[in-house]
């Protein structure tokens, strides 16, 4: 009876409209991780450079009452983050997953610290006037009946992903830094023996996938949101690596894995409305992308057994 | 010959080892030192809170060792785990759900004084180890990333149990989420009076006592750290690789599960937790700083400890949250984990001892 109720609210466009709201944040992250991916780089750090940006954002954008030098003082943040790991794993060589950890555990500490020495509040940033991108109303389509609801009026950042999306899929397929990108990901050794510095490459990698990360991190709290509330990531930047991981660091499936994630978020949300208790509800991102994971791991592993039997035939065993 | 060059390569690399370990730490001060006078009017009352305040009261000695006991029992989880290298962050569920398991045995089941914590404390631990072997299976049988599928099942864990209490054992005339009041023989009785410290000590320091046994003295051991250097070595050797990633994975839960009970009994006389923790990221911080080997994880948890207690009397006394202590932790993890810090400097010991000798 439930899903009977669900199914009928599924299909609006307020239902549309959320999905595409919550895959945001996501969405932002997974390009992030698409593209350290391909660098042979794993960046655990992205929830961390997602949660400074928004603490940045939130206080460039309320100390100098201007939206663009907020979004720059939060991009900053959080490349600030990415430059570290990148720092720290490339130069100083601590591994990279611990690197990550620790950033990640500093930030969310750091960014308490920092709210609680600027304001004197560790909770949220309730007395800065924060700035919140606008929303845009798309002409013509925000007239048309369902699709209008749906895709239109959203937050200026939520199309900013989807074109964040086409430029992911441009640097890495269509320019010659994409190639190194790639070259780099696939074989360092023989990136190096062609003359690319690998390091190089990898920080510039985990410096770009800082600033579109750092976007994902501003949605939160300067659309989503419009302040800062203490660790509002939320665990975003370990389902956009998921993301990454199940969309093979491939931009288009990348955005396929992350909607499902979102649809599975706003799909919770939905119950919670009809009286589902909210542990259930909160568990159900998490849950959805453990699912999706051990999916894509099977699917992976049966393809590498294929691949095997193709071989062993090829040499006539 | 080459024995001797090995040998003084050995004792300059302990030494160096001993070096970096100390700069590091004094870096990760450094930092705190900064950010204290950044953000403080009155630095220099911060700092003698922060550094002197642990060791000025006796009760303040005595939340040293409260803070390091779970500190420990974490960090003898993550270094089991990670020590089969598995980045399996499960230890804060582990002991979210131990404390949980402890404290249903304490409100349902009536048993005797003395048996009825050791049931309790065994079965947080079975719920613990049951919970990170769940990132294990799915790495072995389907290849799903462990670090990404635990740090998922933490938020899992917690909300599975603060359900289970808020619908089953809650204390409606409590203000907050409360369960009901625990029978009175599960809880660990105070072992020093004037501090919080309970009997929940002595069963530590047996489990780092077995720790350490089983992680130098036992076969299982050996192919436990041989899986962890090298699993296609280890596998060619004859050691089921599997098996050992299960096993770790299993151990390490059972200790977080084991933790969270001691926290719940000693400290707690009904189910009072409400935030999400992060108690894995201690794990590492402990684990990191005491090189994996348990019988150095106590001395790690007891540093990190004395660090927090002054931040805390730092932040009550003064100025300065206590959230400065996550950036330092950072500081530390990262630079004692760094090979490549100090690298030039250790070049010239190398070189110094060499040409000496000659």
């Amino acid at each position: 009876m439930i899903s009977a109720i669900s199914l009928n609210s599924v299909f609006t466009p307020e239902f549309i409209f959320t999905v595409i709201r919550v895959t945001t944040p996501i969405l932002f992250g997974a390009m992030a991780a698409v593209i350290c991916n391909k660098a042979g780089v794993i960046n655990i750090a992205l929830e961390g450079v997602m949660l400074t940006a928004a603490l940045f954002g939130v206080f460039g954008s309320g100390y100098s009452q201007n939206l663009w030098v907020g979004a720059l003082v939060g991009i900053l943040g959080g490349v600030l983050i990415s430059f570290l790991l990148a720092y720290f794993a490339l130069y100083l060589k601590t591994d990279i997953i611990l690197a990550g950890i620790a950033l990640n555990l500093s930030t969310v500490g750091g960014t308490i610290f920092l709210m609680f020495a600027l304001t004197g509040d560790k909770g949220a940033t309730n007395s800065v006037q924060s700035l919140q991108f606008p929303r845009i109303d798309i002409p013509f389509i925000k007239d048309i009946p369902f699709i209008g609801a749906a895709f239109s009026g959203h937050s200026l950042i939520t199309y900013l992903a989807i074109l964040t999306v086409f430029l992911v899929f441009f640097l890495l397929y269509k320019t010659p830094f994409g190639l190194r990108i790639r070259a780099v990901g696939e074989n360092p050794d023989a990136a190096r023996s062609v003359g690319i510095d690998v390091s190089r490459v990898q920080l510039i990698a985990l410096l770009i996938s800082g600033v579109i990360a750092s976007f994902g991190g501003m949605y939160m709290s300067m659309a989503y949101m419009n302040l800062f509330t203490n660790n509002m990531v939320a665990g975003r930047g370990y389902i956009a690596m998921a993301a990454a991981a199940m969309g093979q660091a491939n931009p288009v499936g990348t955005t396929i894995a992350a909607f499902l994630f979102g649809t599975m978020e706003a799909f919770g949300y939905q119950l919670q409305s009809q009286g589902i208790p909210s542990q259930f509800i909160n568990s159900i991102p998490y849950i959805s992308v453990i699912i999706g994971l051990v999916l894509y791991s099977m699917y992976r592993q049966r393809l590498l057994k294929k691949k095997k039997e193709l071989k062993l035939k090829g040499k006539g065993v | 010959m080459t024995k001797l060059l090995k040998m003084k390569t050995n004792s300059v690399d302990s030494r160096f080892e001993a070096i970096r370990f100390i700069v590091a730490i004094g870096v990760a001060l450094l930092v705190a030192l900064i950010l204290i006078f950044m953000v403080s009017k009155e630095p220099f009352q911060a700092l003698q809170y922060l550094f002197l305040g642990p060791i000025s009261k006796f009760r303040k000695i005595g939340n040293i060792i409260e803070t390091a006991i779970p500190l420990t029992y974490l960090g003898l989880s993550v270094s089991i785990m990670f020590a089969a290298n598995q980045f399996n962050m499960g230890s804060s569920g582990a002991l979210f759900l131990g404390g949980t398991t402890a404290a249903i045995i304490g409100l349902v089941l009536p048993l005797p004084f003395g048996i009825h914590p050791l049931v309790a404390i065994l079965a947080a631990g079975v719920m613990g180890g049951l919970w990170t072997s769940i990132p294990a299976f799915l790495k072995l049988k389907f290849g799903a990333s462990e670090l990404v599928s635990s740090l998922m099942l933490n938020f899992v864990a917690f909300n599975i149990c603060i359900f289970i209490i808020m619908n089953y054992f809650r204390d409606l005339n409590a203000g907050t989420l409360a369960s009901t009041k625990f029978f009175e023989t599960v809880l660990l009785s105070n072992l020093v009076p004037g501090t919080r410290i309970s009997y929940g000590l002595i069963i530590l320091v047996i489990m780092v006592i077995l720790s350490w046994l089983f992680m130098s003295k036992t076969k299982w051991g050996y192919a436990l750290r041989m899986t962890g250097l090298n699993v296609n070595f280890a596998k060619f050797s004859g050691i089921s690789t599997a098996a050992v990633i299960l096993y770790s994975q299993f151990l390490g839960g059972f200790l977080a599960g084991m933790g969270g009970a001691s926290e719940m009994l000693s400290l707690y006389d009904r189910f009072k937790w409400q935030m999400m923790p992060s108690y894995a990221f201690d794990g590492v911080i402990v684990s990191v700083l005491g090189k994996q080997k348990p019988q150095y994880v106590p001395i790690a948890a007891l540093l990190l400890a004395y660090i927090r207690v002054g931040a805390d009397t730092m932040s009550i006394n003064g100025d300065v949250s206590f959230e400065m202590i996550s950036i330092i932790q950072g500081f530390i993890i990262i630079l004692i984990a760094a090979n490549a810090f100090l690298k030039k400097y250790r070049q010239k010991m190398v070189v110094k001892e060499a040409t000496e000798n000659d």
